[in-house]
């Protein structure tokens, strides 16, 4: 049984009353423990496609259930519930809190836990360490270099232990040293700690790391 | 880490404009305060007025003297337990700025009807004694250095002549808010200087202070006074001493409004003031509430964020407004003529609504940049760039 499966969707924005058709029909599976690398060109609805799986966008058609939750049938507050539990997210600019440090930008998403302060010092901790930054934790967004605060971005997005890791063109924004170490790092999420993940990229290079591949090209898959 | 420590973190982000705010805020509840001040120090010679004390003045105008045999008439009517009277003589004392109130006063009883004016026995007594006599309000005992035993050389205006008083006593307020800046001489004085000059305006007071045991009969205790004198040549107006002092106080009734008016306004602008800076704190941060919601941060997450930073900034900047306004408004005491403002007091209730109006314009100002961060789509978010 796979672990998410998008069945269907449509996607569409309007736009001064017209239909802009982003996605259409798709369907697949996605495995537990699967690395799927989404590749297409740009404006080829990739990002949209992942922000449906997660769950911070609706589709206009069909449905998407995620460890048998069907997402699409969830309000708003729901599905805000359902992703502090299930999903962490790897933007391209990073996105962290320019006033808070390495530390409390991965402590964030854990507020919305029960966790006590000392087990929400322990995690942090961990993730900091897996990522590789136990030595910058009281540095602030401004005083990392852009692969190190990716780096706090993946830290903050597994801190949680979610069910799936979405990540988009997370090396988009880097150099290529930069980048390479962010691929090997969740290359080593997937192997190690058996994370499943969803990584959309434009980088051939950034694909190859993924198990599996599926290009996107105007709102088809193929 | 808490959300109170986020709360407080961006609102030290922009230092500066977050400093510009808070002081915004500061002083316009400082000048709100003030305005308050001055509105409710005018209006404390009204509140001040006594519920059992009536005042008969001529019925065409107070400006109309009114014979002095209508003392003994007044007091025996039922209900009226004494009768004082006193002329408003105003003159220059130095020169024509320094005005403060003169009266020649019925130095038999007068302070009998005026507890709020303490004094003791034996200056009321020396006032009594002596024709020239004056006890005069400790403020301006204060304000012109005078002690017992002084002469005060008054240049008639109303009662034309060269008057000299001594200062035979000292009176103080019994509470706060008396009038400490009133100067009160023997009317014999007055009324012995009118025989030689000008026997025509002799024996005539101003107005009576009539003390009534039981203020509810107010009414028919005034209808009887006037009914006195109907079809007299000088018929008469009762009132409560309450309507007497409003009458004064309305003169500058537009003035007043005016301020109150303006001192509401205030309210207004502490509003704007913070509404434009969260307005820009929230559009700029669009990007940051969408990434907290991916994280799952709820829409009263974001309301408490937006909320409390907007409530900091006001708190902060109204405790600073109310603290400064205490030493503003004794600081003004200090400066301009006691006469101008008798009492000029920060009242509880001044306080209280500055603080209210600041914390109320903190939420009210929350609540546009709140909403449009509740409602805009994630996805929509994060496509802002920021
Ligand atoms: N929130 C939105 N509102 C309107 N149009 C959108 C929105 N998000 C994406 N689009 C449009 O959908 C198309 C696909 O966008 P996107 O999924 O971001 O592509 P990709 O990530 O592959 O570059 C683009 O034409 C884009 O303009
Ligand atoms: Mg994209």
């Amino acid at each position: 049984m796979s672990l998410v499966s998008v069945q269907n969707i449509s996607k569409s924005y309007w736009r001064d009353s017209q239909e802009i058709r982003v996605l259409t029909n798709i369907s697949f599976d996605i495995a537990e423990g699967d690395f799927l690398g989404l590749m297409g060109p740009s404006g080829s609805g990739k990002t949209t496609l992942l922000n449906l799986i997660a769950g911070i966008d609706k589709p206009t058609k069909g449905s998407i259930t995620v460890s048998s939750t069907d997402i699409s049938k969830l309000n708003e507050s729901e599905l805000a519930k359902w992703r502090a539990r299930h999903i962490g997210f790897v933007f391209q600019f990073y996105n962290l809190m320019p006033v808070l440090t390495a530390f409390e930008n991965v402590e964030l998403p854990l507020l919305l836990s029960k966790l006590s302060k000392k087990e929400r010092r322990e995690h942090v901790e961990f993730a900091l360490q897996i990522v590789g930054l136990g030595d910058r934790v009281h540095h602030y967004p401004k005083q990392l270099s852009g692969g190190q605060e990716q780096r706090v971005a993946i830290a903050r997005a597994i801190v949680t232990d979610p069910t799936v890791l979405v990540a988009d063109e997370p090396t988009g924004d880097l150099d290529k040293v930069s980048a390479e170490e962010i691929l090997k790092l969740l290359e080593r999420l997937n192997t190690e700690f058996k994370k499943t993940i969803i990584m959309v990229t434009h980088d051939p290079r950034a694909a190859e790391r993924a198990h599996k591949i599926r290009h996107l090209d105007k709102g088809e898959l193929s | 880490m808490h959300i109170l420590k986020l709360i407080f973190k961006n609102m030290l982000r922009h230092k500066l404009r977050s400093f510009l705010t808070v002081l915004g805020i500061a002083i316009a509840v400082m000048a709100f305060g003030l305005m308050r001040t001055v509105i409710s120090s005018w209006n404390s010679g009204v509140e001040a007025s006594a519920a059992n004390r009536l005042v008969t003045v001529h019925a065409v105008s107070f400006i109309y003297p009114l014979p002095l045999s209508y003392q003994d008439q007044i007091a025996k009517v039922p209900g009226v337990r004494k009768v004082s009277f006193a002329n408003w003589f105003q003159g220059i004392y130095k020169d024509k700025d320094q005005f403060f109130a003169r009266f020649a006063v019925d130095p038999d009883n007068f302070f009998d009807l005026y507890p709020e004016v303490v004094v003791s026995p034996k200056e009321k007594e020396a006032m009594k004694n002596q024709r020239n006599g004056c006890i005069i309000g400790a403020k301006i005992a204060r304000t012109y250095n005078l002690k017992i035993g002084d002469l005060m050389n008054i240049d008639g205006d109303i009662y034309p002549g060269q008057w000299q008083m001594q200062v035979v006593g000292i009176y103080h307020g019994r509470d706060e808010t008396s009038d400490e800046t009133w100067m009160l001489f023997n009317w014999h004085y007055l009324d012995e200087g009118l025989k030689q000059a000008s026997p025509g305006r002799a024996g005539q007071v101003g107005w009576y202070i009539v003390d009534i045991g039981d203020p509810n009969q107010r009414a028919a205790i005034s209808a009887a006074i006037d009914n006195l004198f109907t079809n007299s040549p000088a018929e008469t107006k009762t009132q409560t001493e309450k309507e007497f002092n409003q009458s004064f106080v309305s003169m500058s009734g537009a003035i007043l409004t005016a301020i109150d008016v303006v001192s509401f306004v205030i309210i207004g602008i502490i509003l704007m003031i913070l509404m434009n800076t969260m307005v820009m704190t929230a559009r700029e941060r669009i990007r940051e509430y969408a990434v907290l919601k991916t994280l799952g941060f709820s829409s009263s997450h974001l309301v408490s964020l937006i909320g409390g930073e907007s409530l900091l900034i006001s708190s902060i900047g109204g405790a600073l407004g109310v603290a400064i306004t205490f030493p503003i408004t004794s600081g003004i005491h200090k400066v301009v003529p006691p006469q101008w403002f008798p009492v000029f007091n920060l009242e509880t209730m001044t306080v209280v609504l500055a603080a209210a109006s600041a914390l109320l314009a903190g939420v009210l100002a929350a609540a546009f940049p709140a909403t449009r961060a509740v409602q805009t789509k994630i996805v929509d978010g994060l496509r802002q760039i920021g």
